[in-house]
């Protein structure tokens, strides 16, 4: 064995010079906790998404004609429908094994979703945005937009009841933003709605290769400046800002890795066959005269149903004009709001702290309460709006008024954030400060120390054994 | 889990760097049981995926079988890569030094104006030195400079330009409508709709003769109400012969279609007939002309003037108003 | 008593076996819904008596004696029909628990000798459409699928799961009978509309019932249906299943806080 691994090695070395870059690579250093993994999900879920995308790319018919179906599916012949449609139904019914990707690909979606959620939860409440990876929080910011995206259109390609009306509501979405927005519409759709004949294509080719481009792309830089300045840690013993302590890449982390992706595609694989996901049968073609109730958008714009539902009846008019459209309120400012917040944090984070040095080590979401409640907060909004979409099946399910849902919702999404904030500021107080659980040691008394800036870091005392000699 | 005395502590620096110590700690796990089970895990997943590859060639389109086999495999595999790099491979926790590129992780909130080390500096200062001497000898660099910028314009405005057509100019487009006195309602199937058929407090979807039944402005939801319920304004007056009325039936908010229709059994104990979105539920008052009375809708619902002619039902006249969502040359008091 | 006892039996059985015959009569003609079907003359033979007495002690106080209904309370019956009486009746929707509840489907009050007997009563009253002879076999599906889809989907949902018709509620129809699927189109209920036989006819209401038959039992080729409502539940199985999983596999293979492997003193730094 070691005779033809340093036969390959020599190979590389003289074509390349890449034997020692190997070797360091081969030794790099990844800080071991648990939720450090959540990137590495998203990323493999991405991969599965490449592949069984790839998959049904070579089945899928994105054409508007229209045809008459006379496949497997009983229930639908006679029907007419777009030939994006009845392929989709035909790699469901007919191709063999292609239900199971199909159904791989779109829980993939799901949990890719997901999993990016997670993972922008734990850079947040960590502080993992500061810098020298505020760049590179910015670029994942930019991968979660497009991911949002890339899911809306992939599986409004199908043109079944469901996703067709969700185009709809897309397409009404563009229009309402000002001025521009009539010329907009028209120009995505190539046209007005339902669109040109070349839509479906023009989506298809959006979906499989403009997007999966710019979000690979991404992926690999996002990857480098994760490597270049190598990964954050928490605190503990012998750490510290300077240094990096964990488990080499070889080999145990790359066989845990590698092992993680094969339980995320297991999971993925085994929910594709095992649970259905958007049977386009059960819903039918669609037309822009056709609607069902309790159509609803995949999880990840369920924020956006909730948003375009709560908002009261009011256009922005000026004399006799409509200015702002009311799908602009929930559609447009909405999301950029909350997207804007985003983006805009490590810097209103810098200027509130004053703090612009670099941050290796990453804070528990108690050592910075502010931050911990305002993100809090703000997740809050988003889960109050994301739970008044689903209001309606609510009411189907359990009774409750869909009229009294709304009201409540409404006044829940300006109260809710602002109780969050208190509450998770005084529990992170708490915690950093007495050492205990709130809710375990009710009663403790809390120790009271001299209030310090947020994010100045307390740091441990790291044994003299441990310590870097410094800096030459 | 571990044998605590296998544990070799490699207190003594492995490989020294000019600056800093690197420390390591290796474990050797010697557990042949591990190894066994995770060759088996191994040998395990290779059937499931020959299970998979069978249950293909020989089941039509199980996709339940199809999943669970290929999941099996991957859980094999997930497991045996899990349980080896745990109990089969050294385990080992490393020390590092990492790169400092801004140089004041130590230093004071503000961060260092000279934070850099010397070789950072001199890196920086021989990047910026380069890029200067480039343009050594340059006299008019202003020149140069708006001339660029004019070229990166132009050329960047003919980059974009295409895009343009993507779609058409929005013109009158997004107003565009089949209906007008005289045209013929007929159904889905193409036949036309007959007043008669339609029972009091029906709902059904009718199209304008000859047009594209996608198009947004062709479709109506068409529904019938007792006359004496009808509380329709001035000029509307004999928009619905018999209490037949014709909406669009795209939405005002976000265009869907509108595919509800709620009309009463009894009318003082149930709210009053209304059209009604599933999309957002904004709900149209039928009775007066289109108003919303609930949902995040603004504009009313275009109504389009009736009359029958031979028993079967005719437009007479446009609609009264633009149809599907609102956007910028919309008005409001349509 | 035992002889009133027998009496009541004896009505109660010729009322059974009239109203199987008033049925059967009825499809043999060809129930046009929008004109009545026969009319039983009121208080003319034993059923309609019993009839009658169920009527005024269970309905007349909100409906009136003459089914004329009651300002502000109760619709009148003039022109229910034999299909309206049936439908109420045999989903537990009537009698009203409340004056202005929203009718549910709920357990029957009635047998079926005594549905049949209230279903001639109230058919007596006037005008109003009879119970449909409905044949599911006799429909096709996709047709009904399509149907459905253009008159019924918008409150029902395109799976038949129910929805929000706002001020009211669409129920499921997942225990709908294909009777009770006639009927509702032909009377609309609450504040469902209604369907001529022109607008939607005998042979269409076959199809309907043909699709709905196929929501109770969807064809789910993919595997575990979860409600066969859409994203909501599909959501749900990707957060607490699929990620709650992938999670815990990540805790397992990753370290908590506390220290490296290498670290025996595992502690939290204070």
């Amino acid at each position: 064995m070691p005779l033809t691994t340093r036969r390959v090695l020599r190979t590389v070395e003289s074509r390349t010079g890449g034997a020692s870059p190997l070797a360091r690579a081969l030794r790099y250093v990844f800080p071991d906790h648990w939720t450090f993994l959540f990137g590495e999900i998203a990323m493999y879920t991405f991969l599965i998404l490449v592949a069984t995308g790839t998959y049904l790319a070579l089945f899928f018919e994105p054409s508007t004609a229209h045809v008459v179906y006379h496949g497997a599916y009983a229930p639908l012949r006679g029907t007419e429908m777009t030939k994006a449609y009845a392929s989709a139904v035909n790699l469901s019914f007919e191709v063999q094994a292609g239900l199971l990707i199909r159904q791989v690909h779109h829980w993939a979606a799901d949990v890719f979703l997901a999993a990016i959620t997670v993972h922008l939860m734990r850079i947040f409440f960590t502080g993992a945005f500061r810098k020298p990876r505020d760049i590179n929080y910015y670029v994942g910011l930019t991968m979660l937009v497009l991911a949002v995206i890339e899911g809306y259109v992939g599986y409004s390609l199908l043109d079944d009841l469901l996703s067709g009306m969700g185009l709809a509501i897309g397409n009404a979405v563009a229009l309402s933003i000002p001025v521009v927005g009539g010329q907009l519409g028209t120009l995505l759709w190539g046209g007005r709605f339902p669109g040109a004949p070349d839509f479906f294509s023009r989506l298809f080719f959006v979906h499989v290769f403009v997007f999966p481009i710019l979000i690979g792309t991404l992926m690999a830089v996002h990857l480098a400046l994760i490597a270049t300045p190598h990964h954050t840690q928490f605190r503990g013993r012998g750490r510290t800002e300077r240094n990096v302590v964990g488990t080499p890449m070889w080999p145990a982390y790359a066989l845990r890795s590698l092992g993680l992706f094969f339980a995320t595609a297991a999971v993925l694989f085994a929910l594709g066959g095992l649970v259905q996901i958007n049977p386009i049968w059960q819903w039918g073609p669609y037309e822009p005269y056709l609607g069902t109730n309790g159509a609803q958008p995949d999880w990840h714009l369920g924020w956006l149903i909730g948003a375009l539902r709560l908002m009261p009846h009011f256009d922005l008019v000026i004399g006799n004009y409509t200015l702002i459209p009311n799908p602009f309120w929930g559609g447009v400012l909405f999301p950029g709001a909350v997207f804007g917040f985003l983006y805009l944090w490590p810097t209103i984070e810098r200027r509130w702290t004053g703090d612009r040095r670099a941050h290796n080590l990453l804070d528990r979401p108690r050592d910075n309460p502010t931050r911990t409640a305002i993100g809090a907060a703000v997740f809050t909004l988003v889960a109050t709006v994301f739970f008044a979409g689903a209001a309606d099946r609510a009411f189907v399910q359990f009774g409750v008024p869909y009229e009294a849902q709304l009201w409540g919702y409404r006044a829940l999404t300006v109260l809710a954030p602002i109780v969050v904030f208190f509450v998770t500021r005084w529990a992170c107080r708490r915690l950093r400060d007495g050492g205990g659980h709130p809710a375990r040691d009710s009663g403790a008394a809390l120790v009271e120390r001299p209030r310090e800036s947020s994010g100045a870091a307390r740091e441990p005392t790291v044994p003299a054994a441990f310590q870097d000699p410094g800096r030459g | 889990m571990r044998n605590l005395w296998r544990w070799l502590l490699a207190a003594i620096v492995l490989r020294k760097s000019k600056k800093t110590t690197v420390r390591r700690e290796v474990e050797l796990p010697a557990s042949p049981r591990a190894e066994t089970l995770t060759a088996l895990l191994l040998f395990g997943a290779g059937l499931a995926g020959l299970a998979f590859v069978a249950i293909y060639a020989f089941d039509d389109a199980n996709t339940q079988l199809l999943g669970a086999s290929i999941a099996v495999a991957l859980a094999f595999v997930a497991a045996a890569l899990i349980l080896a790099a745990a109990q089969v491979v050294p385990q080992e926790t490393l020390e590092e030094p990492r790169p400092d590129f801004a140089g004041d992780v130590d230093g004071p909130k503000t961060g260092l104006s000279d934070g850099f080390s010397a070789r950072q500096q001199r890196g920086v200062e021989e990047a910026a030195l380069t890029l200067r001497e480039g343009t050594d000898g340059v006299t008019r660099r202003r020149l140069l400079g708006a001339a660029g910028a004019a070229a990166g314009a132009g050329i960047g405005a003919a980059a974009l330009a295409p895009l343009a057509s993507l779609g058409p100019a929005v013109g009158d487009r997004l107003g565009a409508s089949p209906w007008k006195a005289g045209v013929k309602l007929v159904e889905e199937n193409g036949m036309p709709v007959k007043a008669d058929d339609l029972a009091v407090g029906t709902f059904l979807t009718a199209f304008a003769q000859g047009a594209d039944k996608e198009a947004l402005a062709t479709s109506l939801a068409v529904v019938r109400v007792r006359p004496e319920e009808l509380e329709l304004p001035a000029d509307r007056a004999d928009w619905a012969p018999e209490g037949i009325l014709a909406f669009s039936k795209i939405c005002t908010h976000a265009q869907c279609a509108i595919s509800l229709f709620r009309y009463p059994l009894f009318q003082e104990r149930s709210p009053g007939p209304a059209l009604v979105c599933p999309c957002h539920y904004s709900t149209f008052n039928v009775l007066d002309g289109g108003k919303r009375i609930f949902g995040p809708a603004v504009r009313p619902l275009p109504q389009l003037p009736l009359r029958v002619e031979d028993g079967y039902l005719v437009a007479a006249g446009p609609l009264s108003g633009a149809v599907g969502a609102s956007w910028g040359r919309v008005r409001e008091e349509d | 008593m035992a002889a009133a006892a027998l009496l009541l039996a004896a009505f109660a059985i010729t009322g059974w076996a009239h109203a199987a015959e008033a049925k059967d009569s009825a499809a043999v003609e060809g129930v046009d819904a929008t004109v009545a079907a026969e009319s039983t003359p009121a208080g003319g033979s034993p059923g309609a008596e019993e009839g009658r007495e169920l009527f005024e002690v269970h309905c007349a106080t909100c409906h009136g004696f003459d089914g004329e209904g009651t300002a502000g309370q109760a619709p009148p019956l003039t022109h229910a029909g034999e299909a309206a009486s049936d439908f109420y009746l045999r989903t537990g929707r009537m009698p009203l628990g409340q004056v202005g509840d929203e009718p549910l489907r709920g357990e029957p009050r009635f047998d079926d000798a005594e549905i049949e007997a209230l279903n001639r009563y109230v058919g007596s009253f006037g005008e109003g459409p009879g119970i449909p002879e409905v044949d599911p076999d006799k429909g096709s599906v996709s047709e009904g699928m399509r149907l459905f889809t253009d008159s019924c989907a918008g409150c029902h949902g395109i799976g038949a799961k129910g929805g929000v018709a706002i001020g009211g509620y669409a129920p499921p129809l997942g225990e709908a009978t294909a009777t009770e699927i006639g009927e509702a189109i032909r009377v609309g209920p609450y504040i469902m509309p209604r369907f001529s036989e022109a607008t939607i006819t005998p042979a269409q209401v076959n199809s309907i019932a043909a699709y709905v038959r196929l929501t109770q039992e969807p064809e789910d080729a993919g595997g575990f249906g979860i409600g066969h409502i859409g994203p909501v539940p599909e959501g749900l199985v990707a957060w607490l299943a699929a990620l709650a999983a992938i999670l815990l596999v990540a805790r397992l293979i990753g370290e908590r806080l506390g220290g490296s492997r290498a670290d025996d003193e595992a502690e939290e730094p204070r």
